[in-house]
């Protein structure tokens, strides 16, 4: 892997690379009390692990959501105000999932730039019970409104879509997605931050109710409280600071592409690929190397593609993971584990797949041979993933970073990969937020 | 009776047509490009490739292959209206892939028709249907009925 290389001699100006010095995150949970209170929490013991005071934060970068952000009580002010004052420069982010991943992705543009040397990334949330629902009101213009006004459509009622999309197309069975829920359990039983922390069994997932055909309660993942916090910071800054770093070396944002042929939430319709060639990309003229090589990067680690009508192509999760291997310089071939996003058992496999472990289809093989699970060959949400925390929707990206560094580090206790040094973290949310992070050592 | 029939969003269905059997979902096609939208798009088309303004409405079509479906087990939230003083009734939802288009649309299932009576792949219909009533109107939709499926 270039980067290894380049890590050791080269500059950042070269790499594009910034270290991660501290990570920090606050149990998740539902606690009943403010974002605030978690993400200071989370900033505190970041800024600890770093071994920096917080006064010598130059910027905060705070991701939000719409619940714990709102104007007025705006996330990286919010977090700033809390810890005191001290002039540092702030970012607010709201990506949905991806939030926390574009206030990394923030805090290492500006540090690239020269315009800060450490960052401070953080987010944190106060999560409802229940269903995640719309904003009140008669929005008729709001798609996310809308689908639950016409088809009382939930988020899960999208997951169980492509659950049993997977299961006509793939063979998967309910056995499969149980066994995705029993792997995140036992590794989450290890983790001190998780939520549920105890041993799932396939009856216990089995016996649990039926909440969108095929999917049962402990096939969802729950919404939860908790908080992550980053300390990231230049090249030069952190080898003068310490003498084991880890390194993000890419962080992916991207949007989804036209057509999008699958269907995502919160929308009614894909869109139609009749009229278009989804092979052969539809940037506008000059659209460049670096988007068509995204894709092409995306099919190589995915397999076999199928264009035309089949819908299932290589789509928006796959070009996520893609441009954050190309930026890398990394392949799923270096991957000592990953960190994605099991907002269901099914969609942990469809990840399997889109981030270029096992061809199309092969997910549910890759799983039942161990090869996903703590001891495998590449382990899948060694953290306990999402079944075990419930979704923090803002603090949930940066939570993902904070398992990989944890890992490089060597400080994963009885969840620790042997000599892993390389991650990758996926997630995708709503209204085309998407984002893969690598972290390297 | 007499309460009056308003479509839950307007535009996106036809309203009255002639003849039950005439019902079709509404988007729109890019005069430029032929990229088809739903729901529409009035305003502009959002291939990349196109910079096109000119935005036509057309008939879906009526028939398409179920993509994938599903079912509500819990009453979702408002704005989703349910009377909460009843038992919650599942409803089923289904995507179907409409094959001229070369999308997927999702709707609710006829009520009655439950994720046992579905199959990826099976062929469905849209057709006009109710969503809610309140005190002055009756709301209305399109709903997913298997083809040969009792009316
Ligand atoms: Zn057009």
């Amino acid at each position: 892997m270039d980067h290894l290389a380049l890590a050791s001699g080269g500059s950042a100006a070269v790499t594009g690379d910034v270290a991660v010095l501290g990570a920090g995150m606050h149990p998740w949970g539902k606690w009943g009390r403010g974002f605030t209170e978690y993400g200071v929490a989370a900033a505190r013991e970041a800024l600890a692990d770093a071994g920096l005071d917080w006064t010598r934060v130059t910027l905060v970068c705070g991701a939000q959501t719409v619940r714990g952000g709102y104007p007025g009580h705006v996330a990286g002010a919010a977090f700033a105000r809390a810890l005191g004052w001290q002039g540092a420069r702030v970012s607010s982010s709201y990506a949905a999932c991806a939030s926390g991943a574009q206030a990394v992705n923030t805090a290492r543009a500006h540090i690239l730039a020269g315009m800060a040397d450490v960052a401070l990334v953080v987010g944190a949330d106060a999560a409802p019970k229940g269903f995640f629902a719309p904003a009140g009101g008669e929005r008729a213009d709001d798609p996310d409104w809308l689908r639950f006004r016409i088809l009382g459509a939930t988020n899960p009622a999208y997951f169980a879509l492509y659950a049993r999309r997977r299961m006509a197309v793939h063979g998967d069975t309910a056995e499969d997605f149980a066994l995705v829920k029993v792997k995140n359990a036992a590794a989450g039983a290890a983790n001190p931050c998780a939520r549920y922390r105890r041993a799932v069994t396939a009856d216990e997932v089995a016996a649990s109710p039926v909440v969108a055909d095929p999917l049962r309660l402990l096939d969802i993942c729950a919404t939860s409280d908790g908080a992550a916090a980053l300390v990231l910071s230049s090249m030069e800054f952190a080898r003068r600071h310490t003498a084991h770093p880890v390194w993000i070396t890419a962080v992916s944002t991207v949007t989804p592409r036209f057509p999008q042929t699958v269907l995502e939430l919160p929308d009614f319709a894909t869109d139609s690929a009749a009229g278009t060639d989804p092979a052969a990309g539809t940037g506008k003229d000059g659209a460049g190397t670096v988007r068509t090589g995204a894709v092409q990067a995306g099919r190589d680690h995915a397999g076999t593609v199928h264009a035309g009508t089949e819908p299932d192509r290589a789509g928006f999760r796959a070009s996520i993971a893609a441009a954050a291997y190309e930026e890398a310089g990394a392949g799923p071939e270096d991957l000592d584990l990953a960190e994605v996003y099991d907002l269901s058992t099914a969609l942990e496999l469809q990840w399997y797949e889109d981030i270029g472990l096992c061809p199309p289809g092969d997910a549910a093989r890759l799983l039942r041979e161990g090869a996903t699970g703590l001891g495998g060959r590449i382990p899948v949400n060694p953290s306990g993933g999402l079944a075990s925390f419930g979704e923090a929707v803002p603090a949930q990206a940066i939570a993902q970073v904070c398992e990989a560094v944890r890992q490089l580090r060597g400080q994963a206790g009885d969840r620790q990969i042997e000599g892993a040094r390389v991650a990758l973290t996926a997630n995708q949310g709503l209204f085309g937020h998407g984002s893969s992070v690598v972290v390297v050592r | 009776m007499g309460r009056a029939r308003t479509p839950v969003v307007a535009g996106w269905f036809t309203e009255e047509p002639e003849r039950p059997e005439d019902f079709r979902l509404l988007g729109t096609r890019c005069a430029d490009c032929s990229a088809v939208f739903f729901p529409r798009e009035d305003d502009f088309c959002r291939n990349p490739a196109c910079c096109g303004t000119r935005l036509l409405e057309v008939p879906l079509s009526p028939r398409g292959r179920v993509w994938s479906f599903t079912d509500g087990r819990y009453r979702p939230p408002a704005p989703y209206v349910s009377d909460p003083a009843r038992e919650w009734e599942p409803y089923t939802l289904v995507a179907v892939e409409l094959a001229a288009e070369r999308m997927v649309v999702l709707g609710q299932a006829v009520p009655g028709i439950t994720v046992a009576d579905l199959a990826v792949g099976m062929e469905v219909e849209v057709v006009p249907g109710v969503l809610n009533e309140d005190d002055e109107r009756v709301w209305t939709t399109w709903h997913w009925r298997p083809v040969g499926a009792r009316p």
